[in-house]
This record gives structure tokens, C-alpha cells and sequence, in this order.
């Protein structure tokens, strides 16, 4: 069969101004869609002190996601986040290091989050929290996507595990040889977490606020 | 409510327990097509594009300046872009339409155009456009070769098993990224002692990858990530121009590079511009191609999650691939990631990329159990390989694996152990004892295995950077410690570094070290009776599986 141009741009436009309608139809039934955001209000940081940097030669700065203990409560597998932050403090404690927490609002990738931290921190050791769970130990002369150590798999954290995070960074401070905390893996939290991981990630997306950078947060 | 028994039934089936989500635009959440999608537009003044999919020069991001300077051939442009959609959709499944013809009118479309045509194909409109458009003759496949203790001498025996069950190319990485010299010169090692000619790579942070693969301990490259969006890219501190820059610090070298980029990737970072998932991964194919790779790992990859959480996701990652194909690239065609908890489901959707075959069907099969498999689980496992060999039986189809005899096995795993013990020793690397290359040897995966002194090993990961220890010390240890013919595998991969051949779009190696490409070995698929056909030697070898019935038995 032949087709002239004109007739093929004919059926063209004819499918692809269907194809539109059906777009249209499906967005009326579809409960998200029109949606522009996961939190309607964003969170005003801007009367807050922003995060210095510390000086102590013992110091490890926890850097926390922009979303973090607001917005977002608990891990994506229903950790508390109060939890998690006092389990990483007791662990750099434990090591006889102090902890500094700072709140990241440049940026919710956790590599850079971390480095952030490090950059931050008197001792150069940082650790980056998403508040999905997502956890990252970094030393501030390393690129941003190296690392200490990263825990990718949020779902298979638990609170010994964040204690043992803070443990490790207080150890890296003292120029320990340090044994990684073994990793663990689960082949099948893809696709239980992953869309819950999409969701959580741009939750915190939508509290960046990069014109404030990061500020303190607590201790 | 009173619950029916069969919805309770019905309720505890695996493929209930995957994530899905309906459609959102708004944040990405959508597979083939968005209605903020930009319409197809070029418009073309003194040889540069100043127009492209809507939006005028002076309004591009950085992705649409690469895209305009660099992927679209301004000479074919306004031409391609004459012929509608619906017809070059057409095309691209007529047998009668030779593979050069689509890859010279793709040249010329744009990525809302691309869009468009891929949206006229089902799926098993794309597998047809597939069998065509994939450049190397022959499919391959590639495997994933890590375990949950990095141990390198596991890395080795898996690394030679999986050789011998057929991989091109193998790839690892680590849990402790620090680990990456160990394991990258222990799938080199180990990939040659079960196949010469295999190639393989360490997936780590960029710099670490371009150093290793400058110093010879591994023989391609993978991980360079290009996303759809400009915020993505900035988050990650990269640009496309920086992409090709580190594409052309590779090809300095030598080495066979492939990007890799993938749908959902934007969806989970939280910036999709409210675009599809396949306009966007449109974008990076084209900047694929703009930076000068000769190919591309996709299919949504790691972010399968995503993608297969929304309607038609599973189309849209088949239509990823064949994009690929339809811009000339070669096309390692994911399969790699663990996406659903249903069986059924996860062998439907790699059925799309082995019945059409692509480059490599798998970007990592796991050549352990997922437990062990560093990428956080792939879609098929070590405890799949005999169903998927009964697979390339039932249908004939070459899925690149072949059947192979457990004595076969142990001999390439014990050798594979033994060299890494000896490259070690020789090089005053941390001690493998004797015990763990007899464990290592006949494990399944590492629960089989003794642990690791993780402390001295990483205390020579870093001495083997350090003293710069290279892929010709690796030769050396090996021809000094007694394993002459894998020194000489290992320099044979070294060679192809300087003879260039391997980097041309698709290539593989036999084990003559021939090189096998989309160059001197195009596919010439045009409908029956021509193209590749699984017969002859290799028909035999697939057919040959274990667990037959033998009437002298009976």
C-alpha cells in the first residue's frame, strides 16, 4: 500500500489528537494527577542560625534531610526518626566524639548531604541522613560519590545498625582501622519500597531551600 | 465485609506484593507519554538548529543545546521530520525497510518525534523493531559477578564460571566501595580462567572507575550516568559535557565505553519536569549518541521499581531499548534489577528483550545467588540458570548461556581461586589460604564461604594503588605463580586496548580474541530466512541440557 504525505499526516493528526483526548480522560481518573506537590505548605527556614563550621578535632556532623523529624516522621520502613538520630549520637559518643546536628537544605542527595556535613565538621568525618533512612559516612577531601561507608538499602536498617554508624564515624575521627558494618541485601525491597522511596524522596525534594543552605538543628 | 476466600487467595500471590501507583504527571509518574510532553518541532538556520521539540535557542537548557549541537544530524533533519510518526513506525517494522535506511532517518528526529513513533509500536511492534535494529549480529549477554563480602576470590570462581557458561562481559561491584582494586583485578583474572576474551568492569565512583581501567585491571566501562533532566544533572555535579569529556579520557586509553542512564531515575530524584519517562529517557539516549558512546545500559535499570509501578511501564522500558538501537547504539538492555516478586511477571518482561535478542539481554545477570549480588538483587539469579537454559531450548533462542557440566564448573572455579591466590602472594597482597580456595571452589554462594580479614584486605586494596600496580603486573604475577595461559589471556585483553577494535558499537571477543561488532558483524535481519538464526554448533550445544531422559534407563 502506498501513502501519500499529506494523507499519513492526516491519520497523524487525527490518532494523535485522540491519543490527547484519552490523555485527558485518564487524567480525570487518575486520583494524583493535577497534583503539583506531596506537602501543600513548604517549611520557612529562613529565621533559623545557619550551621558554622565547627573547629573541634572531635567533632562528627550529622547532616539530616531537609524534610527530616517535619515532614517526615519515621524511615521508609517505620523507624522513628528521634530514634535514629539518638542512636547515631550515642554511637559517636561511645567513641568519646561529640555529635553536631545540621539540617541540609541545598541538596537531598545523600552523597552530598554527607560531604556537606563533613565539610562542616571539625574533625572533616560527616554523616548523611535522608529521612527516608538513606544513610552516608564521608570524609571531607573525597569526591562526592565516594564514600566511607553507604547503607543504600533503607529498608533493612534498624536502630543497631544507626548506633554502629555513629560508632564507625567517632572511629574513622580517631584514624582507626575501621571494619565496615557488614551490608546486608535484599533483592526483593526494590519492588516493595522503591515508588514509597520515590515518594518520600520528593517530599524532601520540595523542602530544599538552597538561598538558606543549611542551618543547625539540634545539639 | 465479609472476605471472599478467593480474594484472600488472590491477596497473598506474590505479584501482590509489589509496589504499583497510578498515574502523576505531575511528578514523572508516567510511563510512554505525558500530556506535558513538548510537540515535535526542528527548525533549522545557517546549519544549526534554532528550534528544537518547541522551544527556541534561547530558551534550551543544557540538554537541549547538547541534544541540538551534537545528536541530531542538522543535514537529515528536516527531512526526517517531514515523514510523520505513524509512518516511520511503520518503517521500522516493515521487513522490506533495511536497518541502515531507519537508522538514517532516526538520525533526524528529535526527541518529542522520537516519542511520538515509539508510542505507535506495541510490544510486539518494538520486539519486531528490536530483531532489526539491534546492531550486533549475534545477542549477548553480560552477568553481574559481586558477593555480600566482596570477597575476591569468590569474584574469581564466579567470574570463570560464568565465562564458561557463556557471558561476554562481566561487571562487579562492591558493598565497601574501598574494595574495588581487589575486585576488579579478580574478575579480570577470574573471567579468563573460565573463557579468554570476556571482558569485564568494576562499577565504582567515576574517578576510581577511570583509574582502574587506565592501569589494565579492567577492559571496559559502564557506570557513566546521563539523566533527562538539567536539575538531576546539576545535583549530581555533571553535565553532559562533562559526561563526554570523561567518555573521551576512556577512548584515550583504549577502552570500550558504554553510558548508562535509565527511566525513573528523574521520577526518584524528584525532578521530571512533569515529563514522560520515555520523552526523558529519549533525552539521554540522544546525549548518549551527542557525546560520541558507542552505547548505552538502559531499561530503566535500577529504577525499575518505578517505572514498573505505572501502567504500560513495561512497554515503556522495551521502547527505551529500541530507541537505543534506533540512534546506533549498542544496547545492553538492563533485566539487571529485581522488580517484582512474581515469577510469572519477572520472566514476561525479560521474554520482551530474549525473544527479540539485543546486545547484551541481561546488563547483569546474576551470576550468584541475589543474595550475594551487590546491585541490590537482579531479575535472574545463579538458581535460574537452568530454567533459562530450558528456556533458549523450548523456543530456540540464543540467550547468549549455554548448558555446561558441573566437572567443567569446578575445574574453571578451583583455577579461577588458585590464580587469585597466587597473584596475591606474588604481589604481597592479604593471604587467601588453601581452605578458602577449597570452599570458594565448591560454594553456591557466600554462606558457603569463610569471611574475609576485611581490615588487611582493604590495607591492600589501598597498597595496590598506592605502589600503582597495573594490568601488566597482574600478567606477570600470573606467568611467575605458574598460569602461563592466563598471563597470556590477560595480556591479549591489554593488546585490544592498542589495537582500538573493541571500542566499535557492539563489539565483543571470541576466544581468539576476534572482535565481533556491530561493524564487521552487522545484523542483517530482514524477515524470514535471513539474519541470525540459532542453528548448526550452537543449536546443538543449547539443546544439550542436563536432566534428560535416557531410554537405556528405562
Amino acid at each position: 500500500m502506498q501513502f501519500s504525505e499529506e494523507l499519513v499526516r492526516k491519520i497523524t493528526d487525527e490518532v494523535m489528537a485522540q491519543l490527547r483526548a484519552q490523555d485527558l480522560a485518564s487524567q480525570s481518573v487518575s486520583p494524583l494527577a493535577g497534583r503539583e506537590r506531596v506537602n501543600e505548605k513548604k517549611t520557612d527556614y529562613s529565621g533559623y542560625p545557619r550551621a558554622a563550621k565547627g573547629s573541634d578535632p572531635k567533632e562528627v556532623v550529622i547532616g539530616v534531610g531537609a524534610a527530616f523529624q517535619r515532614e517526615i516522621k519515621k524511615t521508609i520502613c517505620g523507624i522513628s526518626l528521634d530514634d535514629v538520630l539518638a542512636n547515631v549520637k550515642a554511637g559517636i559518643e561511645e567513641e568519646g566524639m561529640v555529635s553536631r546536628v545540621v539540617k541540609i537544605l541545598d541538596t537531598s542527595d545523600v552523597c552530598f548531604m554527607a560531604l556537606e556535613a563533613a565539610k562542616l565538621s571539625g574533625s572533616g568525618i560527616g554523616i548523611g541522613i535522608q529521612s527516608k533512612g538513606t544513610t552516608v559516612i564521608h570524609q571531607k577531601d573525597l569526591y562526592p560519590l565516594s564514600n566511607l561507608e553507604l547503607f543504600p538499602q533503607a529498608p533493612l536498617m534498624n536502630l543497631e545498625t544507626y548506633r554502629g554508624i555513629g560508632r564507625n564515624a567517632g572511629k574513622y575521627v580517631k584514624g582507626e582501622q575501621v571494619v565496615p558494618i557488614p551490608c546486608t541485601n535484599d533483592p526483593m525491597s526494590r519492588p516493595k519500597y522503591q515508588v514509597k522511596a520515590a515518594l518520600m524522596h520528593i517530599a524532601e525534594t520540595e523542602q530544599l531551600d538552597p538561598e538558606v543552605g543549611a542551618i543547625e538543628w539540634e545539639g | 465485609m465479609k472476605r471472599a476466600k478467593r480474594f484472600e487467595v488472590l491477596d497473598q500471590r506474590p505479584v501482590n506484593k509489589d509496589g504499583y501507583i497510578s498515574e502523576w504527571p505531575e511528578k514523572g509518574f508516567v510511563a510512554m507519554k505525558s500530556p506535558y510532553d513538548p510537540t515535535p518541532s526542528v527548525v533549522v538556520e545557517n546549519g544549526r538548529i534554532i528550534e528544537l521539540d518547541g522551544k527556541k535557542r534561547e530558551d534550551f537548557d543544557f540538554i537541549d543545546q547538547f541534544i541540538a549541537d551534537y545528536a541530531i544530524d542538522v543535514d537529515q533533519a528536516e527531512q526526517s521530520m517531514k515523514l510523520s510518526s505513524l509512518e516511520i513506525a511503520r518503517r521500522i517494522v516493515d521487513i522490506h525497510v533495511t536497518r541502515k535506511d531507519i537508522l538514517k532517518i532516526a538520525s533526524g528526529i528529535t526527541p518529542a518525534k522520537m516519542t511520538e513513533v515509539l508510542n505507535y509500536l506495541n510490544v510486539v511492534e518494538l520486539m519486531m523493531g528490536m530483531q532489526k535494529m539491534r546492531a550486533r549480529r549475534v545477542p549477548g549477554n553480560q552477568a553481574h559477578i559481586t558477593n555480600l563480602k566482596d570477597d575476591p576470590v569468590q569474584i574469581a570462581a564466579d567470574a570463570a564460571e560464568g565465562a564458561l557458561r557463556g557471558f561476554a562481559e562481566e561487571e562487579t561491584t562492591m558493598g565497601v566501595a574501598r574494595y574495588a582494586p581487589l575486585s576488579a583485578m579478580a574478575l579480570l583474572i577470574g573471567s579468563q580462567a573460565g573463557r579468554p576474551g570476556v571482558l569485564t568492569q568494576c562499577s565504582a565512583e567515576e574517578a576510581t572507575e577511570l583509574e582502574l581501567g587506565i592501569r589494565g585491571l579492567t577492559t571496559y566501562a559502564e557506570t557513566l550516568s546521563v539523566y533527562g533532566t538539567e536539575k538531576v544533572f546539576i545535583d549530581g555535579d555533571d553535565t553532559p559535557y562533562s559526561k563526554a569529556f570523561l567518555n573521551s579520557a576512556y577512548a584515550s586509553r583504549g577502552l570500550k565505553v558504554r553510558f548508562t542512564s535509565g527511566s525513573g531515575s528523574e521520577v526518584l530524584m524528584g525532578n521530571s519536569e512533569k515529563k514522560s519517562m520515555l520523552y526523558l529517557e529519549c533525552r539521554c539516549l540522544y546525549m548518549t549518541k551527542g557525546a560520541g558512546s558507542q552505547g548505552i545500559q538502559n531499561g530503566s535499570v535500577s529504577c525499575i521499581g518505578v517505572t514498573g509501578a505505572v501502567p504500560a511501564g513495561i512497554r515503556e522500558i522495551l521502547s527505551e531499548n529500541l530507541v537505543a538501537a534506533l540512534l546506533g547504539l549498542e544496547c545492553a538492555s538492563s533485566n539487571d534489577q529485581s522488580f517484582s516478586n512474581s515469577d510469572m511477571r519477572r520472566t514476561a518482561r525479560t521474554m520482551l528483550q530474549f525473544l527479540p535478542g539485543t546486545d547484551f539481554i541481561f546488563s547483569g545477570y546474576a551470576a550468584e545467588p541475589n543474595y550475594d549480588n551487590m546491585f541490590a538483587g537482579s531479575n535472574f539469579d545463579a538458581e535460574d540458570f537452568d530454567d533459562y537454559n530450558v528456556l533458549q531450548r523450548d523456543m530456540q533462542v540464543d540467550g547468549g548461556l549455554r548448558p555446561v557440566r558441573e566437572e567443567d564448573v569446578i575445574r574453571v572455579r578451583n583455577k579461577a581461586a588458585r590464580a587469585v591466590q597466587a597473584v596475591f602472594k606474588y604481589l604481597g597482597l592479604s593471604p587467601v589460604t588453601d581452605e578458602q580456595v577449597e570452599l570458594v571452589t565448591y560454594a553456591h554462594g557466600s554462606k558457603d564461604t569463610p569471611g574475609r580479614d576485611v581490615t588487611a584486605d582493604l590495607m591492600a586494596a589501598e597498597d595496590v594503588l598506592k605502589r600503582g600496580i597495573t594490568g601488566l603486573d597482574v600478567v606477570r604475577a600470573l606467568y611467575e605463580s605458574g598460569f602461563e595461559d592466563l598471563a597470556e589471556s590477560v595480556l591479549n585483553m591489554l593488546k585490544q586496548r592498542v589495537a582500538g577494535d573493541y571500542m566499535q558499537t557492539a563489539a565483543i571477543l571470541d576466544r581468539g580474541f576476534h572482535v565481533m561488532s556491530g561493524i564487521n558483524t552487522p545484523n542483517d535481519y530482514m524477515g524470514p530466512g535471513t539474519g541470525y538464526r540459532v542453528e548448526g554448533e550452537r543449536w546443538e550445544e543449547i539443546k544439550n541440557i542436563p536432566h534428560m531422559i535416557d531410554p537405556r534407563d528405562i
